[in-house]
């Protein structure tokens, strides 16, 4: 199991500055406090915070600074007083969860500067969920116009690095529920939930989630939003990220630990334990995606050009529109077939096995579902030569072989052989290698690269690949 | 006291990358420039600037989000390091700056008594935003003048761009009071871009100027619309507008700062100075002057 427990907590910084100024603030405090030990009895190794109040615009960053070090002081609440932080991240999984986003589509990049402002919510949950940095923790920003399919994608990817790192994962969501305050100061004693109106959808937002149904929060989160929260630019999204790391579940086990007034907002602290409660059924009814397929480019300035007949479509969707047909893996005895690898483009099992010698079909970095090529396609619809990133498209490989394995019973360690196919040496051999070193090359196989003139779809490397894996 | 006025009121946007493109030693991050069309319209303002006589500079940025109430810096002292959350790789820059504290007690007491909520805020730990930075930079690379912070209240996120304008216009108002009332003379800036729509992917070099456009040609047609506003005269009619302008183009206006310094210059209806437009990752930004001084009386 990779996730052994979530949690929503706040983001204001009232239980950690000021728990005794308010009855309120210390029943929080002393739920954090109470978070904090069911996630030391959960024995995860891995802390994922999800913060609401790290916002981003270019893609998902994800803090990799192993050792951030700052004052903080809150834009509002600043006579509070200052949050010291001293964290301890755990940078290899932030380099191989943003590999991983990459791999699904999404664009990620790492943060590892100086004095980077780690954003209040992520201050407060790990200040108080992770006291003395007990166990290591990576912090993943919210992007500003992320919508559903991409947090979910966002998660799955967050799953794909903690299981190929061995990872047993707890999971915070910081996050108000209702979040409006009030506009003007007001002593402690006087704070309450804003409104009714936002009170009774706390309420039941705790009931579901109390209920274990955090996947049909997911499905209220855009209404959630419209009901009961000022429209900042970080919408009700955490639902979406909690829900797709807890594999959409509606039948977990729910707890609310505590619920009050944070100047006027919904602050809560919620333990939802992986752990059945015999009851929900799954509901959902969007789509559960497995790549992200790029933002449709609605207000891009060539998308009248890709509109029109003939043109070719928006990236990176050319992939899926032409080349080969795809096939189905044929099977057999010793076929090793997976849905989470791309179809084949001929009549060829994904793998197959002799002894204990698993012989890959040749792996491209084509995306199983939606055949979407990370990086971009080479060429488009009509030949004309496209801008791509080897990078990307390399790791994407790796990972498909990876997916194959995976099947197989087995892990990157067992490969012994790789021959790569590079359709511009020149041009791709350093980047394919950069992937290669932070990769394959870490568990070291014999490897021959090869310059070809073209390959069956518009990809610029595939590999193939030979692994011993013992029965 | 008293005597004192807003001599130039500035639309000075604050994108990082200019900051960055200009290699200042203040900066981490090195670049091979990028952006000239705004930066040459920033070398325009401070021109500009260099031959007015002033005091002080007064500043609102979008990027110190206060929710209950305006907040003012309140010490007479800021140093620090300011990393943009959004852009760490390219703003990392060392800041040291004066505070006016007199003129910022001014204004908070205008505010308060204009039936504002408002606060000083007097935390030394507190780091200045980096809209702040980058606006103070690119008017005033040499940091000579005391500056006066004021945070963006998101009214319009709690309300309404209608609410929003209320509250800056009385805000504009407080400061313009209690500018003239400390007898200095003050060139006022309100920090922020105008169409607001980022792309959400950055190309390898942040500074290859061949991604570099509008991200669509609506954001374009307010953008333009808005600055033949500014450029004649139409202050009134840009107010008017402005929650149509906020709402569609996802304007940056939404932090209020150009309410605020439209306010504070008494709604002027004499004709901006428009000293340079681009576009940054998308957004679109100006660099305007309302050269306040040249219609006051005495004045020279």
């Amino acid at each position: 199991m990779t996730v052994v427990a979530s949690f929503v907590v706040p983001v204001h910084p009232h239980p950690m500055l000021a728990p005794e100024s308010n009855e309120g603030y210390g029943r929080l405090r002393a739920a954090f406090d109470e978070a904090s030990a069911r996630i030391e009895a959960s024995g995860a190794d891995l802390l994922i915070v999800y913060s609401t109040t790290w916002p981003s615009i270019i893609g998902h960053q994800i803090q990799a600074d192993p050792n951030p070090v700052w004052n903080l002081v809150d834009h509002d609440f600043h006579e509070l007083g200052t949050m010291h932080y001293d964290f301890d991240i755990d940078a290899d999984f932030a380099h191989a969860w943003r590999d991983a986003a990459e791999g699904r589509g999404l664009t990620a990049r790492t943060v590892n500067y100086h004095g980077f402002p780690i954003d209040v919510g992520s201050v407060v949950s790990l200040s108080l969920l992770n006291p003395g940095n007990r166990i290591p923790a990576v912090i993943v920003s919210s992007n500003v116009y992320a919508n559903r399919t991409e947090t979910t994608v966002l998660a799955k990817s967050c799953l794909d690095a903690a299981a190929a790192a061995g990872k047993k994962v707890a999971v915070v969501a910081a996050m108000s529920l209702s979040n409006r305050m009030f506009t003007r100061r007001i002593e402690p004693e006087e704070d309450r939930i804003h409104s009714l109106k936002d009170d009774e959808w706390n309420r039941k937002i705790l009931q579901f989630l109390e209920d274990g149904r955090l996947e049909d929060v997911g499905q209220l989160s855009r209404t959630i939003h419209h009901q009961i929260r000022v429209q900042k630019v970080v919408a009700f999204k955490p639902m979406w990220f909690l829900s797709a790391m807890n594999d959409h579940r509606n039948d977990l086990t729910g707890e609310v630990l505590a619920y009050e007034a944070l100047h006027g907002a919904g602050g809560a602290v919620i333990h939802l334990d992986p752990a059945s409660n015999g009851r929900g059924d799954k509901e959902y009814d969007e789509e559960n995606v497995e790549v992200f397929g790029g933002d449709r480019n609605v207000l891009d300035t060539d998308s009248e050009e890709q509109d029109t007949e003939d043109a070719p479509a928006a990236h990176p969707a050319p992939a899926s529109n032409s080349g080969p047909a795809l096939w189905d893996p044929v099977e057999g005895e010793d076929a090793v077939n997976t849905d989470t690898a791309p179809k084949p483009v001929g009549a060829y099992p994904h793998a197959r096995r002799v002894g204990d010698m698993l012989y890959l079909s040749g792996v491209g970095p084509r995306q199983p579902g939606t055949n979407a090529i990370p990086g971009g396609p080479i060429h488009d619809g009509k030949g004309q030569a496209l801008d791509y990133d080897i990078k990307a498209q390399t790791r994407a490989v790796v990972q498909n072989v990876e997916r194959v394995l995976k099947e197989a019973g087995g892990s990157l360690e067992n490969v012994v052989d790789v021959t790569s196919f590079l359709v511009d040496m020149d041009r791709d051999f350093a980047g394919y290698n950069e992937v290669w070193a932070d990769t394959l090359g870490k568990v070291g196989p014999t490897r021959t690269t090869l310059a070809i003139r073209s390959l069956p779809t518009p990809i610029a490397v595939e590999m193939k690949v030979v692994a011993h894996l013992p029965q | 006291m008293g005597g004192g006025r807003i001599v130039a009121g500035c639309l000075a946007p604050h994108p990082p990358h200019l900051v960055y493109a200009e290699n200042p030693p203040q900066n981490e991050p090195s670049s091979e420039g990028g952006w000239e069309q705004l930066r040459w319209g920033y070398d325009r303002l401070r021109a500009s600037l260099a031959e007015v006589d002033h005091d002080v500079v007064v500043i609102l940025s979008p990027h110190w989000q206060t929710y209950v109430g305006t907040h003012l810096l309140g010490l007479e002292q800021f140093e620090g390091f300011s990393v943009d959350p959004v852009f760490p790789n390219l703003f990392r820059y060392t800041y040291d700056l004066t505070i006016d504290l007199d003129l910022a007690e001014g204004i908070h007491a205008e505010a308060l008594a204009a039936g504002l909520d408002a606060h000083m805020m007097r935390n030394p730990d507190f780091r200045v935003d980096y809209g702040t930075i980058t606006t103070a930079h690119l008017t005033d690379p040499e940091w000579s003048k005391p500056l006066v912070v004021i945070s963006s209240n998101r009214s319009r996120h709690y309300y309404s761009v209608e609410v929003m304008q209320e509250m800056m216009a009385e805000l504009g108002r407080a400061t313009k009071k209690a500018i003239e009332a400390s007898g200095k003379r003050a060139v006022v800036l309100a920090s922020n871009s105008l169409s607001h729509r980022h792309f959400t992917t950055e190309p390898e070099v942040p500074e290859d100027m061949s991604h570099e456009h509008i991200t669509s040609h609506a954001m374009h047609l307010w953008d333009m619309r808005i600055i033949d506003h500014m450029v004649n005269g139409r202050t009134k009619q840009l107010l008017d507008e402005m929650p149509e302008f906020t709402d569609q183009a996802i304007a940056e206006t939404d932090g209020g700062a150009l309410t605020w310094l439209l306010h504070a210059l008494d709604l002027p209806e004499y004709k901006a100075t428009l000293h340079g437009y681009g576009t940054v990752i998308g957004t679109g930004n100006a660099v305007v002057e309302w050269p306040a001084w040249r219609h006051q009386e005495g004045s020279a």
